[in-house]
């Protein structure tokens, strides 16, 4: 296990050197995204209104607060990745995305694209909301307002982590290499239980 | 019956909701030091601390740990001596719950089921979660509050074994259920079980398990080795923090039980995550409230 310590915008190096199980902490810029600005941005047809080319997304709905024009964090966490796994692949190929934050993976047709053009899904410390929404400095931009909770969001990282490597861009998967050895270790746990 | 201020309920009601959801139970963030102490993998090891650093942000900001604030659940106890009026209790923990979304504030997570408008007041028809009990020679109302997010919550599971299939069906249901799980609930958490009871009862009583500090053992020799059992066995899958390998999968199994019907052998399990989020108020007859886990 490595650990690193990267800044946006990532480069397809900086992504390449990454093998699953690594340690990742990373400062600049990170885009929050969720499934309904997904669905604008690929089913609707709306194209982001800003680069997202190198940078890393998360898939959060943060709860913010507006003062003025300014957007303020309240409480920033995260969700579920499975559910958006169909919208990876374009993010990366389309929009040059690099690494997508998020807990619990995602399948196949995401890793096949990081392996392609070389991404990396991040996996972050689910429930440490407080954590996350301390390690983010400002929220820059808020596109697409009248999506809220769930539209583009621009915010500024300090020390982001720690982010485990579970996807890397060799096809390594973490979470299925975790569930394989699980599996190939339930005999003998069957066996010690009594139940085989 | 001795005039009761059934405000002072309410405030209950709200006070441990943000209690719950901000300040995690000294029992909780003991087990999780000490399975950082038995972990043995730097990269688990390192999940572990930004664990302890949430804690301590949520501690000095009183912020909440965990984003998600889930359902709220009310797990009543009414002392036999306890002047009370159940219908206002009930009326007061719904205003409770409902304030404690509004005024401190933080998001709401309940819906309709079939609109799906967010009433952004965590509650809503049948909301909160309300379990009564009773108990003689006691003049306090206790009140246990679970806010249960759902990502633990979505792992919940049951089956009406029969009594052929025996005890060892019930432990490779749990221990497959656990697998099945992976990095959803966010563990190492508690593994709460129920056995026994009806189909209804079986998953109160697995939520009631989740509802025990961290490791307290049941009473009963059989199932508390049972406990000892299950936990040695999850752990050793080697799924660990997040469901991205190490040692430690599970901070507790505990189990609560109950007689069956004969032909039955029935078996729940209800997970929760590692910020096992509980809090308690116990409320005296003459108004004196204490708070606690
Ligand atoms: S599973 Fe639990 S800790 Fe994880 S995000 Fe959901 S409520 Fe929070």
């Amino acid at each position: 296990m490595a650990t690193y310590h990267l800044q946006t915008p990532f480069s397809e190096q900086d992504m390449r050197q990454l093998k699953i199980g690594d340690i990742v902490f990373f400062d600049g810029t990170l885009f929050g995204i969720r499934d309904l600005t997904q669905i604008y941005i690929f089913d609707q047809n709306h194209e982001p209104p800003v680069s997202l080319a190198g940078f890393p997304i998360i898939h959060t709905a943060p709860s913010l607060r507006k003062v003025g024009d300014k957007w303020e964090k309240i409480c920033v966490g995260t969700t579920t990745s499975t559910r958006m796994d169909r919208f990876t692949p374009p993010l990366i190929e389309k929009y040059g995305v690099r690494a997508v934050i998020g807990k619990g993976g995602q399948y196949q047709q995401s890793l096949d694209a990081m392996q392609k053009f070389g991404g990396v899904y991040l996996a972050i410390v689910g429930g440490a909301a407080s954590l996350e929404t301390e390690l983010i400095e400002e929220v820059e931009e808020v596109f697409w307002e009248h999506l809220h909770p769930e539209a583009l969001y621009k915010f500024r990282v300090k020390d982001f982590g720690p982010l485990t490597v579970a996807m890397d861009s060799h096809g390594g998967h973490r979470y299925f290499e975790v569930k394989a050895e699980a599996e190939r270790r339930l005999p003998e746990i069957y066996q010690k239980l009594g139940v085989a | 019956m001795v005039d009761f201020d059934y405000n002072i309920v309410e405030e209950a009601a709200k006070q441990t909701y943000i209690k719950a959801l901000t300040d995690l139970p000294p029992d909780v963030r003991q087990a999780l030091h000490r399975a950082y102490e038995r972990e043995s993998q730097p990269a688990a090891k390192e999940i572990f601390q930004a664990m302890f650093k949430a804690i301590e942000i949520a501690d000095n900001k009183k912020t909440l740990v965990c984003q998600d604030t889930g359902l709220p659940i009310y797990i009543m106890k009414v002392g036999g001596d306890f002047p009370w009026n159940g219908a206002e209790i009930k009326k007061r923990l719904v205003e409770g719950a409902s304030r404690a979304t509004l005024e401190f504030p933080f998001r709401g997570s309940s819906t309709h089921i079939l609109t799906r408008i967010n009433p952004q007041n965590s509650v809503g028809h049948g909301l909160p979660v309300i379990y009564w009990d009773f108990v003689e020679g006691s003049d306090t109302l206790e009140m246990l509050m679970i806010p249960k997010g759902s990502g633990s919550e979505n792992m919940s599971t049951m089956k009406m074994f029969i009594p052929a299939d025996g005890k060892a069906a019930l432990k490779k249901f749990v221990l497959d259920a656990y697998i099945a799980s992976g990095s959803n609930p966010c563990p190492p958490g508690i593994i709460g079980v129920g056995i026994g009871g009806t189909a209804d009862l079986v998953m109160r009583l697995a939520k009631e398990a989740i509802a025990r500090p961290v490791g307290q053992r049941s009473e009963d020799p059989e199932i508390a080795e049972m406990e000892v059992e299950l936990e040695e066995a999850i752990n050793a899958t080697g799924i660990g923090p997040m469901g991205l390998g190490g040692d430690i999968s599970t901070l507790a199994v505990h189990i609560e039980w109950a007689y069956t019907h004969i032909t039955q052998n029935p078996v729940a399990v209800n997970t929760q995550c590692w910020p096992a989020r509980r809090a308690r108020a116990t409320i005296h007859p003459d108004g004196k409230v204490e708070y606690g886990f």
